[in-house]
């Protein structure tokens, strides 16, 4: 046993295990991703300032997943709810033609309003499937998304730069954020270091999300939900209400993902209509189990370390891998892997916990 | 009965990681005898039987010692197959019967009756067709013998549970090689009707000629049907008897007889007035606790009194706290102080000014995966809102960590709790120290009325003694009154002031703790005639 005492300190503190497999062959490979965009000459500033950009735009949305983990219901696969809520919010600001924070703030506050109704009656239905959330989940994601194609073509929206050119009625696939509330937050406080772009506020709306949340879980209503998450009978002997308290976790989930989508779409230029949310839910359950989230727990900073690794490596994986192989689309088939891989490592994990 | 022994058991002894359950115990069982095996819970009734059939918890914890034999001979039996084969069967506690399929085929299940066919001829044995009708046959004989008038082919799913009883023994009747028939407290799920079923099927067993080893906790039953008794306690067999010799109050003092040394606390100083300062009245309460049942139950409890609820597994003991603490469902009516509480919300209850120690450590005393201070300080901040820092709502209050760190250093000094500090998961204390946190974490709610279920279960002497002597100085110092349940009667005796015993979810007598070890005994078996004894106020 003589190598044991050679090896280095850190596999001796059990760092690697604190750390996680996973999140250390990501991290390698990330690092190993950079040398060879440094090998390539390619333009490190853009991809680390690109990369900060989709940190914050699928932050909250990530963090989405925290109340229902939190609060016993697993990853929250409909998270769409949320998204589409976000949405509708977005739609009815934008028809009412407001613009700039006025227009930002009444989307997010209609969306918040809209996901709280939806994700309380959403999570009415959880009670019926109970230790089912995630499969159901999943499903009412997708039935919401098709549903809600339903009501994009038929709204009764008039504003010309919203509907179908042709007949008039129907609203577009995407709509342009232009002249409404687009990077709106990206460009608030934007500083530019060593050529690299800091959307310093959308990074603080990201932040601030993490900050109420890291609050919330540790008052007397977030412990509450821990515990009935974790423990149920120790929780239901302390007076606490089960049901009340999955209701919320759901609810505050949804909202986050109505919040979290505006946040993203200010970012992007546009509101992604019709089929674009239906498989949104998938890379933001992925950034948090590559944070190391399992479905029983997570943590604030497992939302942030997630968050960061997974959207590097998708920002920085493109460039790299169609420099080297010239126009093949490697990035998409990583995405697919990585995301898919990740929930169906967690998930068995979970499984054998049981 | 002149015959030797079938079956026979010399010297049994079994310890498990140095804790003996099994002390030499002899046990002789002739064809057509049925033994009774008597003892309460914890006796070692089950880990003789696991040694009898050779299950491999028995192995996996270093075997035991002693010798079986068979017909006389030796044998070694290393597993239930074994078992089987040297024809021993037994009825078990839980039913093993698959749902899907008609009594027929559960009875002749894993030994069907087979012809060959076409493709069996090919791909062997485990190919053959099933023969119904000769199964058929046998079932129905099976079931005749026990005088079961019931169709063989209904699917056992939806049979009442006497009958599928009564399924399993078929089962075991139609191996042609019985010798030896082990009953393991088959009459707990039964009702009174099927029970006489039962004690008229195991004559008829005996007759035919097998062995019964009868293993139960029902007096009565043995009585009526059992040729000799054996007595179990404490692991070791004191005392065995022929049944013309037994005496049902002599039994239940053997099984139960402990000596008892008084706490040596000074006993409460009870004047007879203060009799009637009532702080707590139960009308009529029953409880749906699953194994744990309670029906109609009324008590009458005094303020700064230490009250026992004993009793044996299964009868309800454990049903009365968790019904009034709002844990399972309940009906009746409780009155706090004169003040209704309400029950099925957990909440009201802890709001009245009760706190639970459960008996259930893992799942519902402890939060495993939290610190010894969130487990302290969990239950009074959500129903008190202590250890919260100031602000509007309460509910969206922080917690206070240094209050709780605090609060937790001054539980873990007074109830000895060997940590390393407030922050430890309780996951990694032992069972001692876990328990002194749930009492912890309901004393920190500061109760007028404690409820301790099985407060000392599964730990160790020395934190045994700490726990109950604490509770005696909350009530007699503390003035809390404190109703604690306990499977261990020797402990409620000698805390408690009065001691409830419970029998198939009523109660079956009040007794002060130092009635003797037979009156204890027959209100543990049912076998209470009011009117003998102390005085029984509070019943209905």
């Amino acid at each position: 046993m003589e190598w044991l005492k050679s090896r280095p300190i850190f596999w001796q503190n059990g760092l690697i295990e604190s750390i996680g497999i996973p999140r250390i062959i990501i991290a390698g490979f990330l690092v190993f991703l950079f040398v060879l965009a440094v090998v390539l000459k390619m333009d490190l500033t853009f991809l680390i300032s690109d990369s900060l950009v989709r940190i914050g735009m699928n932050g909250l949305l990530v963090l989405a997943m925290v109340p229902t983990i939190t609060c016993g219901a697993g990853l929250n696969f409909a998270l769409p709810v949320g998204i589409l809520c976000g949405l509708v919010g977005g739609v009815v600001s934008m028809s009412l033609n407001l613009r700039g924070w006025v227009g930002f703030g009444t989307a997010a506050l209609l969306g918040i309003v809209l996901a709280w109704i939806l994700g309380y009656v959403y999570a009415l239905l959880l009670d019926k499937v109970q230790g089912q959330e995630m499969m159901v989940g999943t499903y009412v994601g997708f039935s919401m998304v098709a549903g809600m194609c339903i009501f994009w073509l038929a709204a009764p929206i008039k504003n010309p730069a919203m509907v179908f050119a042709i007949g008039g009625q129907g609203l577009r696939y995407t709509l342009t954020l232009e002249n409404y509330y687009c990077k709106l937050l990206n460009h608030f406080l934007e500083i530019k270091l060593w050529g690299i772009t800091i959307p310093t506020g959308l990074l603080m709306f990201f932040g601030l999300g993490c900050a109420l949340m890291h609050f919330f879980l540790k008052t007397r209503v977030g412990r509450a939900m821990a515990a009935a998450g974790s423990n149920p009978l120790f929780a239901k002997s302390s007076g606490v209400n089960l049901n009340a308290m999955r209701h919320l976790g759901v609810v505050i989930s949804t909202v986050l993902g109505a919040i979290g989508i505006l946040a993203y779409a200010q970012s992007y230029g546009f509101l992604q209509l019709y089929t674009a949310p239906l498989y949104m839910a998938f890379p933001a359950v992925a950034s948090i189990l590559i944070g190391g989230a399992s479905l029983q727990k997570a943590s604030i900073s497992q939302v942030v370390i997630g968050t960061i690794l997974f959207q590097t490596l998708l920002t920085i994986a493109l460039p790299v891998t169609q420099t080297v192989l010239s126009g093949a689309d490697v990035s998409e088939i990583a995405r697919m892997i990585i995301s898919n891989g990740m929930i169906l490592y967690a998930l068995t994990r979970g499984e054998r916990r049981r | 009965m002149s015959e030797s022994a079938v079956l026979e058991l010399i010297g049994i002894t079994k310890d498990y990681y140095g804790v003996t359950v099994l002390k030499g115990i002899d046990l002789k069982v002739k064809p057509r005898e049925i033994h009774g095996i008597i003892g309460e819970n914890g006796a070692g009734k089950s880990t003789l039987m696991n040694i009898l059939f050779g299950m491999s918890v028995i192995h996996e914890t270093g075997g035991f010692q002693g010798e079986i034999r068979i017909d006389g001979e030796p044998v070694v039996i290393d597993s239930p197959a074994r078992a089987m084969e040297l024809g021993i069967g037994m009825v078990h506690q839980e039913f093993m019967l698959l749902p899907g399929f008609s009594i027929a085929e559960n009875i002749k299940l894993n030994r069907e009756i087979t012809c060959s066919n076409v493709i069996s001829r090919v791909m062997g044995k485990s190919m053959e067709t099933l023969d119904f009708k000769a199964m058929r046959q046998d079932a129905r004989s099976a079931l005749d013998h026990l005088s079961i008038n019931i169709d063989e082919t209904l699917p056992v799913a939806g049979l009442p549970v006497g009958y599928m009883q009564f399924v399993e023994i078929a089962r075991e009747i139609d191996k042609k090689n019985l010798r030896v028939m082990v009953f393991d407290e088959p009459s707990a799920v039964l009702t009174e009707s099927e029970a006489g079923l039962l004690l008229e099927a195991m004559r008829r067993l005996s007759e035919k000629g097998i062995a019964i080893l009868f293993i139960t906790h029902r007096l009565d039953e043995v009585m009526a049907v059992a040729h000799s008794i054996s007595i179990l306690r404490d692991g070791q067999l004191v005392a065995r008897m022929e049944r013309d010799q037994a005496r049902i109050d002599k039994i239940a003092e053997w099984m139960v007889g402990r000596k008892v040394e008084r706490s040596v606390l000074a006993k409460r100083p009870v004047a007879e007035d203060e009799a009637e300062d009532v702080i707590l009245e139960i009308h009529d309460l029953s409880v749906e606790m699953p194994g744990e049942v309670v029906h109609r139950f009324d008590l009458k409890l005094r303020r700064g009194e230490i009250l026992g609820i004993g009793g044996l597994a299964g009868h309800g003991k454990i049903g009365v706290a968790n019904g009034i603490m709002g844990l399972y469902p309940a009906r009746g009516s409780v009155f706090k102080d004169g003040l209704p509480v309400s029950l099925n919300n957990p909440r009201q209850a802890l709001l009245s000014g009760m706190a639970m120690v459960s008996e259930d450590r893992r799942r519902v005393g402890l939060w495993m995966d939290e610190s010894i201070e969130m487990n302290i300080s969990f239950t009074a901040m959500q129903v008190q809102g202590k250890f919260l820092w100031p602000g509007p709502l309460e509910r969206l209050r922080r917690e206070d960590r240094t209050a709780m760190r605090e609060h937790a250093l001054t539980m873990i000094k007074d109830l000895d709790i060997r940590c390393t500090g407030p922050q430890q998961i309780v996951r990694h204390l032992s069972g001692g120290n876990q328990q002194k946190v749930c009492l912890a974490r309901a004393l920190t709610m500061k109760p007028d009325i404690l409820w301790a279920s099985e407060p000392t279960r599964g730990i160790d002497i020395g934190a045994k003694q700490l726990i109950l002597d604490y509770l005696v100085r909350c009530s007699r110092e503390g003035g809390m009154t404190i109703v604690m349940t306990s499977s261990e009667l020797g402990e409620l005796r000698r805390i408690c002031d009065r001691i409830v015993i419970m029998y198939e979810g009523r109660i079956s007598g009040i007794l002060p703790p130092d009635a003797s070890d037979m009156e204890f005994g027959m209100m543990m078996a049912g076998k209470y005639q009011s009117g003998k004894g102390v005085g029984i106020d509070g019943m209905a």
